[in-house]
């Protein structure tokens, strides 16, 4: 496939994942700092966040199992991956930990495991689009990005979203 | 910690050429930013967000760590960092242990190190917590997430010349009623699309926070309504 071809794919993905409400302008914010000297920026932050959510979204399974529950710590794990996914720009992980932190203000064990699926869900939805993006681990697929940088081509970015 | 042949080199450069490549400048010395965020993922951020300005960077993951970093820590004294002076330090409110508030007190509350500006980094724009902030003697407060403008505003305020030099160095003078940090010129924001017009000055109401983005936020992520830079903002944002 052409390059241009392949850049306009990449370029109506992300527009697809913007006005599905997936990504925000802080994703965009992200691919102002990839530049040549640092060519795989997104992708690195994107994977310290997939391995962050891994373990905060574990932390709450195991939490939400005690006898006890300890909605601090609760609200804590959440709030940690309400901050990490708003800096990349999750903008549906990000919203449903808001409403997780109301929850779990409320004290309620049941709503908090509810609200724990549904992060968990938003969480492996972007996560299976971003890969789809940026990078994917299956071998001889190839993410967008892959096809782009494999044809020789540079990353394009939304201009209206800069 | 004076950086008079900086600052005056870097007026030059702005005025001449109209830009914010802060690593033209003749003197070696890049500004030398600690950040501190106990956040894996903000940290990866904040320290490319600084880098891409020209920044040196010392990222660390706690208020201790940047205590014992700068030499202040009581326990661990550190094997004398005095080569790579801290111009400035940004960090996180929320941390465990530490919080961002009460490193901004250690520092403040050091002979040696007060004259730092510190940067309070917080996901939550509560408007009693920034007060706090800059009373204590913060120099600005930026809402995460964290952006290009944010950073790029922070260091031309601070070391783009347009800041005026303090020269007696006894007193914490960061009061709010204190307008050192009023910027003169416009910034050099890229986002910015009224270019002509010079952004409004900071308000120098001593009730509220001065340097606290005068700025129209960027059209991609706007504020939230009651976010401190819309109970701020002088003029109509452009959007």
């Amino acid at each position: 496939m052409e390059v241009d071809q392949l850049q306009r794919n990449f370029l109506e993905y992300t527009n697809l994942l913007f006005r599905e409400g997936f990504l925000d302008g802080q994703f965009s914010q992200l691919q102002l700092l990839q530049d040549e000297s640092n060519p795989d920026f997104v992708f690195e932050v994107v994977s310290l966040f997939f391995e962050d959510s891994e373990r905060l979204l574990n932390d709450l399974t195991i939490a939400l199992d005690q006898q006890n529950v300890d909605f601090k710590k609760i609200d804590a794990h959440v709030h940690q991956l309400k901050g990490s996914s708003s800096s990349i720009g999750a903008q549906r992980v990000k919203n449903t930990c808001i409403a997780f932190r109301d929850v779990c203000l409320e004290q309620n064990a049941e709503g908090c495991l509810r609200c724990l699926q549904q992060v968990k869900q938003e969480y492996l939805l972007v996560k299976t689009k971003l890969e789809a993006l940026l990078r994917v681990r299956v071998p001889h697929l190839f993410s967008l990005e892959q096809q782009i940088v494999a044809a020789g081509g540079a990353i394009p970015m939304l201009n209206d979203f800069c | 910690m004076a950086k008079n042949g900086v600052f005056s080199r870097l007026r030059r450069l702005d005025r001449a050429e109209g830009v914010d490549d802060f690593s033209t400048c003749n003197d070696s010395h890049e500004v030398h930013v600690l950040a501190v965020d106990d956040s894996l993922v903000d940290r990866k951020v904040i320290e490319r967000l600084l880098k891409i300005t020209s920044c040196k960077v010392t990222a660390v993951d706690s208020g201790r760590r940047a205590l014992q970093f700068l030499g202040l820590d009581e326990e661990e004294k550190s094997v004398g960092f005095d080569g790579l002076k801290v111009d400035l330090i940004i960090t996180d409110y929320c941390m465990p242990g530490m919080t961002g508030y009460e490193l901004l007190k250690k520092i403040k509350g050091s002979s040696t190190f007060r004259e730092i500006p510190v940067v309070i980094m917080s996901s939550e724009n509560i408007l009693t917590r920034i007060d706090r902030c800059l009373e204590e003697g913060a120099e600005d407060f930026i809402v995460k997430p964290v952006k290009l403008s944010d950073v790029k505003r922070l260091k031309s305020c601070m070391f783009g010349g347009n800041r005026i030099q303090k020269q007696d160095k006894g007193l914490n003078k960061r009061k709010l009623q204190d307008n050192s940090g009023v910027p003169l010129s416009p910034t050099l924001d890229d986002d910015d699309d009224v270019s002509s017009s010079p952004s409004p000055p900071s308000i120098s109401s001593p009730s509220l926070p001065r340097s606290f983005s005068s700025l129209p936020s960027s059209p991609s992520s706007p504020t939230p309504p009651d976010s401190p830079t819309r109970l701020l903002k002088t003029s109509d944002e452009e959007e």
